[in-house]
């Protein structure tokens, strides 16, 4: 019964990524990545990670899809028309082709391992997930943490200026 | 109970796909739209090996993807914003100013 969930999920996900590849409109691109996230989202809840997934649906497909729509209405980019040369998308399919199966390749023949630790599902369930990322990410995690407030400051900062008329 | 090699196929498939997206695409908001899936597709690989080594570093430095990617997604659409005010377009194939 998983199993079939987890494949019929993944088939929409890689369908909605597909589209998101080869559709000419890019507003018909942006919701099939939308899609796609939601797809994401609800495997992060099969692998016991519902904080995670909630973040993705808020940040990704809440604010940065949003973003690229208002983006792709505002500078009213339109459907494209003239094809790029054929040999330029034979060689990227070509190149994205040998990417997927070189990462098989070494899902294959590589092996598993590492040190197991001790969070399984019953702990989750005990201790609930937001708590177990909150210990992790105000202690072990302390650091990034803070300079990622100072990279979210500059990338602020930095977008204001360039979308300005005149510096 | 499924099996992690299931999630890491997918993660694959997906990363794959985005590949092929930013290589073949002219537009260059659909080529940043493929790198966003890209960075999903590697989202998705650290929550399922979070989940099946029992450690939760994964999903911190999934965290920390999360945010990167909505810092790069601010400033990289404030980038085209700024060019599309410049040449009009933004076709990957017209940013060549400095070009031979």
């Amino acid at each position: 019964m998983e199993s079939i969930f987890f494949i019929v999920v993944a088939a929409v996900a890689v369908i909605s990524s597909i589209l998101v590849v080869t559709c000419k409109n890019p507003i018909n691109s942006a919701l099939s990545l939308v899609m796609t996230f939601f797809c994401l989202a609800t495997f992060y809840v099969m692998l016991d990670a519902p904080f995670m997934a909630a973040t993705q649906v808020i940040v990704y497909a809440g604010a940065i899809m949003v973003l690229i729509i208002f983006v792709i209405m505002l500078l009213n980019v339109k459907a494209e028309s003239n094809k790029r040369g054929t040999h330029a998308v034979l060689a990227g399919t070509v190149i994205g082709i040998f990417v997927l199966f070189q990462t098989c390749w070494f899902l294959i023949k590589g092996s598993m391992t590492g040190l197991p630790g001790v969070m399984d599902k019953a702990s989750i369930v005990k201790e609930g997930h937001v708590e177990m990322i909150g210990k992790a990410l105000f202690t072990d995690f302390l650091l990034p943490f803070e300079i990622t407030s100072i990279l979210l400051l500059a990338a602020i900062v930095g977008a204001v200026i360039l979308a300005k008329k005149k510096i | 109970m499924i099996a992690i090699n299931n999630y890491l196929i997918l993660s694959a498939i997906l990363f794959a796909i985005g590949t092929i997206g930013v290589l073949t695409r002219r537009n260059a908001i659909v080529i940043f739209m493929c790198v966003e899936m890209m960075l999903n597709a590697v989202n998705l690989t650290f929550i399922a090996f979070s989940r099946y080594l029992g450690n939760i570093d994964g999903q911190i430095f999934v965290f920390f993807v999360m945010t990167v990617a909505a810092a790069e997604a601010a400033v990289g659409l404030a980038l085209m914003i700024a060019f599309y005010k410049n040449r009009e377009s933004i076709d990957v194939e017209d940013i060549n100013l400095l070009k031979l």
